[in-house]
């Protein structure tokens, strides 16, 4: 299974490599990395249908928007789960988010035990 | 007789007026005939005397108070623009930190999970090593493995620490938001007593507390921004669950100390009252002023941020609301919300 991750800070994909190896190397998890939301439009464009299951999204970046970013992937890829991963939690950012498609709604510091749980409820269906 | 004659005189001078008036030109309203006297000489009136008010002495008094009720709107509007410049400052100050915070979190949120992964590392190290345990280096390298994961420790909990600074500053610049709808207080206190009371048993070193709602059925809905003012009540059960963990832990407590938080809801002069009663350690007079100040709390290192009170203070002025504290030092702390609407 292929996540996509979205997020404008570099040391995210270090942090996920790290928090995720074992579920990497023993089980069918597959991480991939934009550093801005036109990558990751890119990135899910290269193949069609696009290889990537799940996309998880900073909202605060330079350029489009994480909410942005969730738009048009449900406008193109329907199919493509994404939830959010936010420093902002207030209701207005909570509310925009789920009102614009988003699946789940996730705050920084990452509480990387529930984020496990979200994927794996992914990964075992 | 005598009164129907003096009636007619009484209409004739009327009548008499107003032509003198007319003769005069004096305009309604400008000038007034203040006195007229007349004579009677040889069975014809005439007139001897007529008192005009000057309407220069009108004009300056009515520009003097003019004068004088401007000279007020002007000092209202200064105040108002000093007023104004101070909330302009605050608000772009709030917006400023509210930014600041946010970004904030993000490098805490490498902080405190890198942190966390370098413990995993750590105990997949003393796996590796299980084995070789007998060789004083790798009994060394153990110690000093120990030691990193006690310092990584510090690191997790300082940055949790600084986090819970950064989520109450959050909580502190963000005015304004939430609605304010008729609310069961009641059920809400019910349920926010009951959150903080789990949300303290889930945490570190809990306490058992007996605790006893004293709620008045007939309190009806009151008007409250449900999503702060519950953080009132949070605050002020948290508050109450650390005092009384203080004083259950403290030598001088007594031996069969029973710690106790209270919660009740009446109407008083139509008004709704809510009070937070714990039988916890008390608040010194000295700092019962004090203890509403951001910042200022009386917990070790990193229990408090000292944000509670005065978030909750903020709130409740937001309702129009007052908070007071009573407290007898050694027995018990109560404090006092009394919303300001009518029921």
């Amino acid at each position: 299974m292929k996540i996509l991750i979205v997020d404008d800070e570099k040391d995210v994909e270090m942090l996920f490599r790290q928090k995720f190896r074992k579920e990497i190397k023993q089980e069918d998890l597959e991480l991939v990395f934009a550093f801005s939301g036109q990558e990751a439009i890119e990135i899910l464009e290269e193949s069609d249908p696009p290889s990537v299951v799940y996309v998880f999204s900073d909202i605060n970046m330079p350029g489009m928007t994480g909410i942005e970013l969730l738009q048009i992937i449900k406008k193109k890829f329907p199919q493509i789960k994404v939830s959010m991963i936010s420093a902002y939690g207030d209701s207005e950012n909570y509310n925009r988010a789920i009102n614009s498609g988003a699946k789940e709604f996730f705050t920084k510091p990452i509480d990387f035990t529930s984020l496990k749980r979200e994927i794996r409820g992914v990964l075992n269906t | 007789m005598e009164n129907k004659a003096l009636k007619t005189q009484e209409s004739l001078f009327l009548k008499l007026t107003e032509a003198l008036k007319k003769e005069l030109s004096l305009e309604k309203g400008k000038e007034k005939i203040i006195g007229i006297k007349f004579q009677k000489s040889g069975g014809d009136w005439s007139l001897e005397e007529l008192k005009v008010q000057d309407p220069g002495e009108d004009i300056t008094r009515e520009l003097s108070e003019t004068k004088r009720q401007l000279k007020a709107v002007k000092k209202r509007l200064k105040a108002a623009e000093q007023q104004l410049v101070k909330q302009e400052k605050l608000a772009s100050l709030g917006l400023l930190t509210a930014g600041i915070a946010h970004e904030i979190k993000n490098p805490l949120n490498f902080i405190t999970n890198f942190s966390d992964l370098s413990v995993e590392y750590l105990v997949e190290i003393e796996e590796l090593l299980q084995d070789h345990k007998h060789l004083k280096e790798i009994k060394d390298a153990f110690a000093l493995i120990r030691d990193i994961k006690t310092n990584l420790g510090k690191i997790h909990d300082h940055g949790y620490r600084a986090e819970g600074i950064v989520r109450s500053m959050l909580l502190h610049s963000r005015g304004g938001n939430g609605h304010y709808d008729p609310v069961d207080l009641n059920a809400l206190l019910k349920e926010y007593v009951n959150l903080a009371f789990h949300g303290m048993r889930a945490n570190k070193n809990p306490i058992n507390v007996e605790i006893n709602l004293d709620l008045d059925p007939n309190l009806g809905k009151v008007t409250v921004n449900a999503e702060s003012f519950s953080r009132v009540i949070l605050n002020l059960c948290k508050n109450a669950f650390d005092a009384m963990r203080e004083k259950a832990g403290s030598p001088r407590a007594p031996d069969d100390y029973r710690p106790k938080l209270k919660v009740s809801s009446f109407t008083e002069n139509k008004k709704a009252v809510i009070t937070v009663e714990d039988n916890g350690p008390g608040v010194p007079d000295e700092l019962k002023n004090k203890i509403l100040t951001p910042f200022f709390t009386t917990k070790k290192g990193a229990e408090g941020t000292g944000l509670g009170l005065s978030i909750s203070k903020e709130i409740l002025q937001e309702h129009k609301a007052l908070l007071s504290i009573d407290s007898k030092e050694g027995e018990f702390t109560r404090f006092r919300i009394e919303l300001s609407q009518k029921l």
